[in-house]
């Protein structure tokens, strides 16, 4: 907490929706559930057209590196087929006709706290990849994966409640309204880790989130709620282990390299309402918002809720510049509205046409602001000058592939020069080449 | 209801991030025309109404050049970046105020089209376009080396300098090894012979407040330019009080004018914070070896176009070492 890490921006925070309690969506009339939502092997669909599923019901799954995917209503399948999803490709998904009953599926039930109890961490890991978890802070790494992969390894546990993104609220009103779920969660993270302490990060523009959580924090449950400066990327985990811990995640390793493990506080949430309610990850807590929304919500989303239904329901009504799932530092801009929402999407964000910034011929100054803001300590000026004039070893040796494509350079860059975009194309190239040796 | 599948929406898809810093590079040129604003109104005071004029007439050539060569090559013109008037400005700055207008629209012309845009524009140039201008415009010496008395402000007009009374610059006599006859004082302030904008270190002074207030620059370059000429000069006194000798040397000239304008141009000194003390304490070196030892009493300009084209390998000076370089290994997996 004593540690603060290099560089970063602070755009104006423009967290618009912090004040408004989180609101049910109404469950659409159709979902269309993406096959593809975490990192790793896509599902396989295990429903075909006409089938009736229920609510919570497995619909896709995989070997290896996967989670499973439910439905997130009770209803018909209708198609089973290729849909666009929000990482602009179109992926398999389930297309099902809501019939609006809610049927719970038989195989969900509730556990008692001395059931919970009783459960062991193997058992507790099975539970979390049967219930789909993964990280919900926008990186999608399936959970069990990563407690797997930590066993044994992990000293310091991290809940990253952060939210450094402008516009975004959802993680804040979640530790607001369910502070006892998102703690109770990360102590089924604590046991399944064999850890007696952990910490939780939040900037210090959320002081009733952390109220409430310090609020559900017991005696001797070993949770120190940590009060990070404000301060864009302080929820990149690398950042923000940094700042926790003062350990530098090595270049290319994972933080379970430095013993530590960073979960979104929406992840811990959905971890109790698992091993709890024994509901999977089938909705999730979305933030609609941006500088040209009149109604800007909160909501509870059922996963494969149809993204314009979203803008719908903010009362949006302007031609829109962009709409973003996520936030408008790191988020993807959406081509096509009809994309659903999944687990990894925290904010719908619409902005308006004041944010064109996009010089057709942007001219460098060299005024090495990329290089103050990086927080990975990179040089993004040098490392555009070698993309641009397509020179490999250069953007290696400029260690391009540490990037974390958090957006500083590029939000800071007076010429507004597309650096990002730049490293973007640069570090596939690297990827590719590397690829290409083995 | 079956799922929308048409909207009327024209989305524009670009990579993240899709906000921007309010701080554009037209911001940043404006910040220092401001933060030139007090020196010009000083030049005005010291030397008359002419300073104004040909700070003018040399910011609307340089934005004319600019134009005129996006025009006749047909490429994308981008003088709303207010760089060219920058140059404009800083080139009249450095020109003595009975310069003839012909004069400076030609070093305007040299200044933007050959070191500015023939290098491919802003930020390709490789040394400062004003600075350049100066040397380029040495091949009038007379012209170039022609001081007048401040103060008497009717001997200059806007159309005539035949008047003019000349005057020595207390650089002359430093040059000599002699103090000046003018006071310190006067030198801070700005009463004594020169060019149009070098005069007043006070005046620049407040410029570079207003650059470091806006952040447009750090102190990094000027403090290690002047500290470098203030040591070395204090410690190679040539046989005066070193104080006072030191004083008259970091107050004369276009010591600060450089320091605090031209040394910090983005473009042309480097990126690391290591590579730009180095680069200024160069300046500083050099502008000490020529005013001692060249034929002409005045080294910043040249030490400045010097250290300028060292940029490239100063830039590999001081590199940050990225976050979690240590175990660099696995880069890339």
């Amino acid at each position: 907490m004593a540690f603060s890490f290099f560089g970063g921006v602070h755009p104006r925070e423009n967290k618009i929706a912090a004040e408004l309690p989180i609101e049910v969506f109404p469950k659409p009339d159709i979902v269309v559930i993406p096959m593809s939502q975490h990192i790793g092997a896509p599902c396989v669909p295990l429903v075909r057209k006409g089938d009736t599923v229920t609510l919570g019901q497995k619909i896709g799954d995989n070997q290896g590196l996967c989670v499973p995917v439910h439905s997130s209503v009770s209803g018909t399948v209708k198609a089973v087929e290729m849909r666009a999803h929000t990482s602009g490709t179109t992926v398999m998904s389930v297309v099902i006709e809501n019939d609006h009953l809610d049927t719970l599926c038989p195989e969900i039930s509730p556990r008692t706290p001395e059931q919970v109890a009783a459960l062991t961490g193997q058992e507790l890991l099975e539970i979390l990849r049967e219930g789909g978890i993964v990280g919900m802070g926008g990186a999608t790494f399936p959970t069990y994966a990563k407690l797997q992969s930590g066993l044994g390894k992990v000293d310091t546990i991290i809940v990253n409640a952060s939210e450094c993104e402008p516009f975004i609220t959802a993680d804040d009103r979640l530790c607001r309204e369910s502070p006892a779920q998102i703690l109770s969660g990360l102590k089924i993270l604590m046991k399944i880790l064999d850890l007696s302490s952990a910490h939780v990060a939040i900037e210090d523009n959320k002081p009733q989130a952390a109220q409430a959580l310090r609020s559900q924090l017991g005696k001797d449950d070993g949770i120190r709620v940590d009060v990070l400066p404000a301060r864009y990327p302080q929820g990149a985990e690398k950042q923000m282990i940094y700042a926790i811990t003062g350990r530098e995640v090595p270049s290319g390793g994972l933080p379970a390299a430095v013993g530590c493990a960073v979960f979104n506080a929406a992840t811990c949430k959905a971890v109790h309402d698992v091993v709890y309610t024994g509901m999977p990850l089938v909705e999730r807590v979305v933030t609609v918002s941006g500088d040209i929304v009149p109604n800007p919500k909160n909501f509870l989303v059922p996963i494969g809720t149809n993204i314009n239904a979203l803008l719908k329901a903010v009362g949006h009504t302007e031609n829109p510049y962009k709409v973003l799932s996520g936030g408008p530092m790191m988020g993807a801009s959406l081509y096509d509205l009809a994309a659903p929402t999944v687990k990894g999407v925290n904010a719908v964000t619409i902005l308006g046409r004041k944010n064109r910034y996009a010089p057709e011929n942007p001219r460098c100054l060299r005024c090495g602001k990329c290089i103050s803001a990086c927080p990975m300590k990179l040089m993004p000026v040098l490392m555009y000058k070698a993309q641009q004039s397509g020179k490999p070893e250069e953007m290696r040796s400029l260690h391009m592939m540490d990037c974390i494509e958090c957006g500083c350079c590029a939000y800071t860059c007076p010429a507004g020069v597309p650096l990002v975009l730049a490293f973007r194309s640069g570090k596939q190239i690297l990827r590719s080449a590397q690829a290409a040796k083995k | 209801m079956a799922q929308p599948t048409k909207y009327s929406y024209e989305l524009t898809i670009s990579s993240s991030p899709h906000i921007h810093a309010p701080v554009t590079t037209q911001v940043i040129m404006a910040d220092v025309l401001i933060a030139l604003t007090p020196a010009l109104l000083g030049a005005v005071a010291y030397f008359g109404l002419r300073a104004l004029t040909v700070t003018l007439v040399s910011a609307a050539a340089c934005l004319f050049f600019e134009w005129a060569y996006c025009r006749l090559l047909k490429t994308e013109c981008q003088t709303y970046d207010l760089s060219a008037l920058v140059t404009g400005v800083l080139l009249a700055f450095v020109c003595p105020v009975t310069i003839p207008y012909w004069t400076i629209i030609l070093g305007d012309f040299f200044a933007i089209v050959v070191v500015k845009m023939l290098f491919g524009g802003l930020g390709k140039n490789l040394v400062n376009p004003a600075l350049a201008g100066r040397a380029f415009l040495f091949s009038w010496p007379a012209i170039m080396s022609t001081w007048v008395q401040v103060g008497r402000a009717n001997a200059v007009g806007i159309f005539h300098t035949a008047d003019a009374i000349t005057v020595a610059t207390p650089l002359a006599s430093l040059h000599q090894g002699l103090l000046p006859q003018q006071t310190l004082w006067d030198c801070f302030f700005g009463n004594v012979g020169g060019c149009i904008g070098e005069t007043s270190g006070a005046l620049l002074l407040v410029g570079f407040v207003y650059l470091l207030v806006r952040r447009v620059i750090t102190p990094r370059i000027p403090l290690a330019f002047v500290g470098t000429v203030a040591l070395l000069t204090f410690l190679l006194p040539m046989g005066q009080d070193r104080l006072v000798w030191m004083g008259y040397q970091v107050f004369s000239g276009g010591l600060l004018l450089g320091a605090i304008f031209m040394a910090t141009d983005y473009v042309t000194s480097p990126l690391t914070p290591k590579g730009q003390i180095l680069y200024a304490a160069g300046c500083g070196v050099l502008t000490v070896l020529i005013r001692y030892l060249g034929s002409y009493p005045e080294g910043v300009s040249y030490a400045i176009l010097c250290m300028n084209c060292c940029c490239v390998l100063l830039d590999r000076v001081g590199r940050p070492t990225p976050f979690g370089a240590p175990g660099k290994g696995g880069a890339g997996k």
